[in-house]
């Protein structure tokens, strides 16, 4: 009885003294899991951002949006009700509401102008989810999804001030014209949007959209490196951005 | 006490298998709206919150408006109110459950929905909706139960439920603030973005709950030996009035602001309503229709004569709680999209399996709605015999 009880208080002692010092383990086995996922070829940043030239565009090209679509599984409904999509051509005047005139040039008025995510500094997305679905990654600025935390309420849809956000009435996957395996496909019920390719950058390739462009009219790069692409870009170019009295602190950037 | 429930005349069978049929046509097509998607509804890209989460909000006014009965009776000891706070109780017990089916009905993952409380986000407005709606919910069962199993029992209820009856006050108005504010603080839909949102539900709420009281209490008189008192229904029709009044000048505010300021991206939603934008005039009749109808029973309403006759003053309350129902039932959510943030104006309109599951909501409301009165009803008559 007495050795019984004795060996019982000292397991019961090691396993406390064990919970205790679990947080520790993880802590530790966090940056060593850290260190194991980062590839070596990895693209990082402190701040992912991106620069349009709608002069470059030329018209009726649609290679930037063909390749996200293709490399990001995004289906294609073939009507305007379910549609999803992640980067696309809106007229200048739709683009950017209120900075139409009557005396605009009828050509620029209707200047098709790539739209995307924004990956705000200051996402309403972010503040709107209640599951944390959707967030920012600090390290870079990337704001992000978690396709099977998000319960598909759409309140980020109604957040967004861009109509960056896309949800899955119905399955998509039977609508997607070749599976790419090295891409997660959605399954129905949730939103989704733009991620910058953050799946590219961990493997050391800039974003399709970008690499798809022959014009060179998606400029990328670190906006925290003053040498980056896009730095040098928005020193030598007026740039405005969607919306910037929201307060969103939009993070794609177009020269006019 | 719940077996008061389950005796009833042929009339009340009736009533209870139909609202069981409704019910379940609801219920079958949730099922092929699980398997297809919410693809099924009319909401698209652009409108993204329609018909269901404008229910949500219409309902929770009316769970809300049962402080309106509460607080002039344990605040101001109003005598008048002690037959009917049971039914008000009731009436919020049931609004809430509705609310609380219209949320889960809306999501795209409902098997998902406890992510809210696995991933708990209090920087998300529909984390703290969640909270104040069950938080009410418990809240007014637990108060109305007891103080009715009290009653019953002719004994006083015990002292632990005044202090719920206290809470359950400001709770009311919470409801209603918190579920404004999931509209009013989103950037870029100018439609939604005023500060006037959650006062404006708050007395639109005050309106269309205690006139649908007041029918319940026709009803109620109608079928069963309830009568809730002449007196408690034209103080309740004064308080409708009231709520009315303001909840019509605050509307009248909001369109001097949006129409003085002559701010394009904010007239456009209020043009789409009532005059059409771009030849799309999809909610146009409708809302022309209640603003007739809360005309109409403004007018019965305020004028003592016909609000002390009961067959106008019934047809005043179903006047404005149709109005009040197009208002925010219809109008105020769809429309928050309009035009989207990329200047594109879509219809939309509900389809058939989402007007039937919405249907199949409401007839679960009614179907408990149903119990619990002919619980509470059966125990009054019960102690007037």
């Amino acid at each position: 009885m007495k050795s019984t009880r004795r060996t019982f208080l000292k397991i019961a002692g090691l396993s406390l003294l064990g919970v205790g010092t679990k947080p520790v383990f993880d802590a530790l086995a966090e940056v060593e899991v850290a260190k194991a996922l980062k590839a070596p070829e990895a693209l990082g940043a402190k701040r992912w951002a991106m620069a349009v030239n709608p002069k470059k565009c030329s018209s009726g090209c649609k290679d930037c949006i063909e390749a996200c679509h293709r490399v990001h599984n995004v289906p294609d409904f073939g009507n305007p009700k379910d549609e999803i999509k992640w980067i696309w051509n809106e007229p200048f005047k739709d683009a950017f509401p209120g900075q139409e005139h009557a005396y605009i040039e009828e050509s620029f008025k209707e200047k098709p102008v790539i739209v995307l995510c924004n990956h705000c500094d200051n996402p309403p997305c972010v503040r709107v989810c209640p599951t944390k679905a959707t967030f920012r990654r600090k390290e870079d600025g990337i704001v992000m999804m978690d396709y099977h935390r998000c319960i598909g309420c759409r309140f980020c849809v109604a957040g967004c001030p861009y109509g960056a956000r896309s949800m899955n009435y119905r399955d998509p996957r039977p609508f997607i014209k070749a599976i790419q395996p090295d891409f997660p496909t959605r399954t129905k019920g949730v939103v989704e949007k733009c991620n910058f390719c953050e799946e590219r950058l961990a493997r050391g390739l800039l974003p399709a959209c970008v690499l798809a462009c022959k014009e060179k009219a998606l400029i990328f790069g670190d906006l925290e490196n003053p040498k980056s692409p896009v730095r040098e870009l928005l020193r030598k170019n007026f740039t405005i951005r969607r919306k910037p009295e929201l307060g969103t602190n939009p993070q794609v950037y177009y020269i006019v | 006490m719940l077996e008061k429930a389950l005796s009833g005349g042929r009339r009340y069978w009736t009533w209870m298998a139909f609202l069981v049929i409704l019910l379940g046509v609801g219920f079958s097509f949730y099922l092929r709206q699980l398997d297809y998607g919410l693809g099924i509804t009319g909401m698209s890209r652009n409108v993204t919150w329609a018909l269901y989460i404008a229910q949500l909000t219409f309902l929770v006014g009316v769970a809300a408006s049962a402080v309106m009965v509460v607080l002039p009776y344990y605040l101001h000891n109003y005598r008048g109110f002690g037959r009917i706070t049971i039914l008000g109780e009731f009436l919020a017990v049931s609004a809430v459950l509705m609310c609380l089916i219209f949320i889960i009905v809306d999501l795209g993952q409902p098997a998902r929905a406890f992510n809210v409380l696995l991933y708990p986000t209090p920087s998300s407005i529909l984390f703290w909706d969640m909270i104040v709606l069950n938080g009410y919910l418990l809240l007014n069962i637990l108060i109305g139960w007891t103080v009715l199993s009290s009653e019953r029992k002719s004994v006083p209820p015990p002292v632990w439920v005044k202090p719920l009856i206290y809470i359950s006050i400001p709770w009311a108005i919470s409801i209603h603030t918190v579920t404004a504010f999931i509209y009013a603080g989103l950037p870029g839909r100018s439609f939604w973005l005023t500060a006037l949102m959650a006062p404006r539900f708050l007395a639109s709420a005050f309106a269309s709950g205690p006139a649908l009281l007041i029918l319940l209490c026709f009803i109620l008189r109608k079928f069963t030996r309830f009568d809730a008192g002449r007196e408690s229904v034209q103080m309740l029709a004064k308080i409708v009035t009231y709520a009315l009044v303001i909840s019509i000048f605050f509307v009248l505010m909001e369109i001097f602001t949006v129409f003085y300021s002559q701010i394009p991206e904010h007239m456009q939603p209020f043009k789409y309503l009532f005059v059409g934008l771009e030849g799309h005039y999809a909610l146009v009749p409708w809302m022309w229709s209640a603003m007739v109808l809360a005309g109409l029973g403004l007018i019965l309403l305020i004028n003592p004569r016909t609000r002390q006759n009961e067959t106008l003053l019934g047809i005043a309350c179903a006047a404005v709680f149709v109005s009040l129902w197009i208002e925010k039932g219809l109008g105020l959510v769809v429309t928050g999209f309009i035009p989207s943030p990329l200047e594109k104006i879509t219809d939309y309109s509900p389809t058939g399996p989402e007007i039937l599951i919405t249907l199949g909501v409401w007839a679960m409301g009614s179907f408990i709605l149903t119990i619990l009165y002919k619980v509470a009803v059966s125990i009054k008559e019960e102690l007037e015999a």
